[in-house]
């Protein structure tokens, strides 16, 4: 197909900037979205987009926001990456990210763990939570064929409903204010912040550690292989003697145990106590999903996708106070985004070719342009 | 008294019964065609939303649970587009509906949250009776003339179908479409019927059941009524027993049955009813 000098075909593997110019013209359609309905809320678009720029990137105290609210999402996400790539649908990162606070709440207030060794203790055990929680749907699946999503989406309401619970009865501390939570946790059991924001570094560390770690498993290792051929083709995989439990149950522990580090992450350095889920997580476990299907399958590429979503959680923040809307507001961003990158998916299997006058080259001769395009040669 | 207290469980249990029925006759449809739609939480809560915004103005609930059914075909039509016409991941496309419906209906119901409702429907309304009524319908239309049978063989082959010269992606919208309708009216029930109120998110998981119920019947209208009405029960003892438990485990209750349910059911009967084309984006000439 030809349009003006250019021509339209198609082509087996998107290259990076054909990706990237494709996901920014996706993400830039939601945000004219999210504009108009913000419109028909009786807020101006240029007005609630000028906030929230003024509100986050130029905002010295605002802007670390930005990286407190991408940890868990890079670490979740991360996560989530995995769990694709071996084709196991995963929503159940928001369960795993309440699972590994509640470990960590534990260790933190009732285990008697010595003080040096609390905080590392804490990342471990809220990984065991995480990882232990995401293993059970993967059980589920491979023992009694039930549906991954319905029963990771599950697993999120108990956990929702399990820390609720706790902080509302056995494990609520004696100062309350309406609200229930745990006794605050003791200093050892803080994770340490950059000066006077809330960016916890160390697991800020762990998320870009696990990052790096991830992408080596993928791509140097003979796990990683199986996971990658259990994803791209189950059937091949299957004759080739890969075992699905095993490459299951190794990408939900690792999936469900940096969900957990993420939830650690929130009670050990911002809230420094358990308490009303919906504060723990602000949704992160659901946004991972678009972190990870924007980073399309590299782990790395997550890095950049979870800072994205951070933004958008910061603007929420923004919007919520400066422009009094409802916190849901970011769900609309969310839906948004998730709407138009997976709407503009087919297109990555495309290129643009600058060919002015290409009628006269061979390589762009009209019969082999249009016989690419036929139907039958789609995917 | 204990009679008095079972049979107040059983209608309540019915009455929230009832708009989770609504909500899995339309996934059954859905699903029936090839199309799964994750979206039925924020369908639900959209509906719930616009039938109590507008039962409220005009002091009509039929009405709004008529815009209700409208909002949630909507809603519905924006996912066929994405799968059906642009081929995406249909899991993908579900949870951003469900996003995109819980976002949208707290934004826009702000101003609704709190007011009262002055005309509203019983619990146990016609639309409980209609429900069960529109089960029988589905049942017959699904297994005894020929639109069921284009309709099963659109979600078993789709190829077959299209052979036949049927058009498979307006088979497919139509089902979706009709199922987010059915959704609409779900959600609606809850704001008008059952805690006649707006509050955002107050859909509580209860799509995401009907989705599972949808499941659990193997894919079948008669089924999906016995099991809107059991797990409207489990819902409503989670708030009965709070006078003897505390109310969290009584929470988690109905989604832990679910997923054991769904263990015993798929187990037994293995991957029984599913159809062969779930999920599978239609593309003509393939396969």
């Amino acid at each position: 197909m030809r349009v003006g000098p250019v021509v339209v075909e198609r082509r087996d593997a998107p290259s990076w900037s054909w990706t990237l110019a494709i996901s920014a013209l996706a993400v830039g359609m939601a945000l004219t979205l999210a504009g108009a309905i913000f419109w028909s809320y009786g807020v101006p678009p240029l007005r609630a987009y000028g906030v929230i720029v003024r509100g986050t990137l130029f905002n010295a105290r605002a802007a670390p926001e930005i990286v407190r609210n991408a940890i868990p999402l890079l670490l979740a996400g991360v996560g989530l990456v995995l769990a694709f790539r071996a084709l196991f649908w995963n929503i159940g990162a928001e369960g795993q990210i309440l699972l590994g606070a509640t470990a960590a709440t534990w260790v933190a207030l009732f285990s008697p763990v010595p003080d040096a060794w609390k905080l590392p203790a804490m990342f471990a055990a809220g990984f065991v939570g995480g990882a232990l929680w995401g293993l059970i749907p993967a059980l589920l699946k491979l023992r009694f064929a039930v549906n991954e999503v319905i029963s990771t989406l599950m697993m999120n309401y108990i956990a929702l409903y399990l820390v609720s619970w706790l902080v509302h009865g056995p494990w609520k501390g004696p100062e309350m204010r309406g609200f229930a939570f745990t006794n605050a946790f003791p200093a050892a059991a803080r994770i340490p912040t950059i000066a006077d924001t809330r960016v916890h570094w160390p697991t800020l560390m762990l998320g870009l550690l696990l990052a790096a770690a991830v992408a080596y498993l993928l791509a140097r290792t003979r796990a990683g292989f199986e996971i990658r051929m259990q994803g791209e083709n189950p059937e091949a995989a299957r004759y080739a003697g890969v075992d699905p439990l095993r490459t299951t149950m190794l990408v939900m522990v690792i999936a469900g145990g940096a969900a957990g580090l993420a939830g650690v992450g929130e009670v050990g350095g911002i809230h420094h106590r358990l308490l009303d889920p919906t504060q723990i997580s602000l949704g992160f476990g659901y946004a991972a999903i678009i972190v990870a299907w924007l980073a399309r399958g590299s782990p790395l590429a997550a890095i950049g996708t979870a800072a994205f979503l951070g933004l958008i959680f910061a603007s929420g923040d923004v919007m919520r106070v400066a422009l009094q809307m409802p916190a849901r507001v970011t769900d609309v961003f969310n839906g948004l985004i998730l709407f138009c990158l997976i709407g503009s998916e087919r297109a990555l299997s495309w290129r643009l070719r600058w060919a002015p006058g290409g009628a006269r080259q061979p390589a762009a001769a009209p019969p082999e342009t249009v016989a690419s395009e036929a139907p039958g040669s789609d995917r | 008294m204990a009679g008095e207290w079972i049979l107040n469980t059983i209608v309540r249990g019915i009455a929230l019964g009832t708009p989770l029925l609504w909500a899995a006759l339309g996934e059954v449809y859905a699903e029936r065609s090839g199309v799964v739609n994750l979206g039925v939480e924020g369908m639900m809560v959209l509906g719930a939303f616009a039938a109590f915004a507008l039962a409220q103005a005009s002091g009509l609930p039929y009405l709004g649970l008529l815009l209700a059914a409208g909002v949630g075909a909507l809603a519905a039509l924006l996912h066929a587009f994405v799968v059906i016409t642009l081929r995406a991941n249909q899991y993908v496309s579900g949870l951003a509906l469900t996003m995109l419906g819980l976002g949208l209906s707290a934004l826009l119901g702000r101003r609704w949250e709190g007011l009262p409702l002055l005309n509203t429907l019983p619990e146990i309304s016609p639309l409980t009776y209609g429900g069960l009524l529109l089960a029988g319908m589905l049942w017959l239309v699904l297994y005894h003339t020929r639109w069921g049978i284009i309709l099963r063989s659109t979600g078993e082959s789709p190829a077959a179908v299209d052979t036949m010269g049927l058009n498979v992606f307006l088979v497919r919208y139509l089902a979706v479409v009709f199922g987010g309708a059915l959704a609409g009216v779900g959600g609606g029930l809850l704001s008008v019927a059952y805690r006649p109120s707006w509050t955002e998110g107050m859909t509580v998981g209860l799509g995401w059941i009907a989705i599972a119920i949808t499941i659990f019947a193997s894919w079948d209208p008669l089924r999906a009524a016995t099991g809107a009405f059991l797990f409207g029960a489990l819902f409503h003892l989670s708030f009965r027993l709070q006078t003897w438990v505390a109310p969290e485990p009584l929470q988690m209750m109905p989604f832990a049955v679910t997923i054991l349910v769904l263990a015993v059911v798929t187990r037994r009967g293995g991957a029984q009813g599913v159809p062969e084309a779930l999920g599978i984006p239609y593309t003509r000439g393939e396969s």
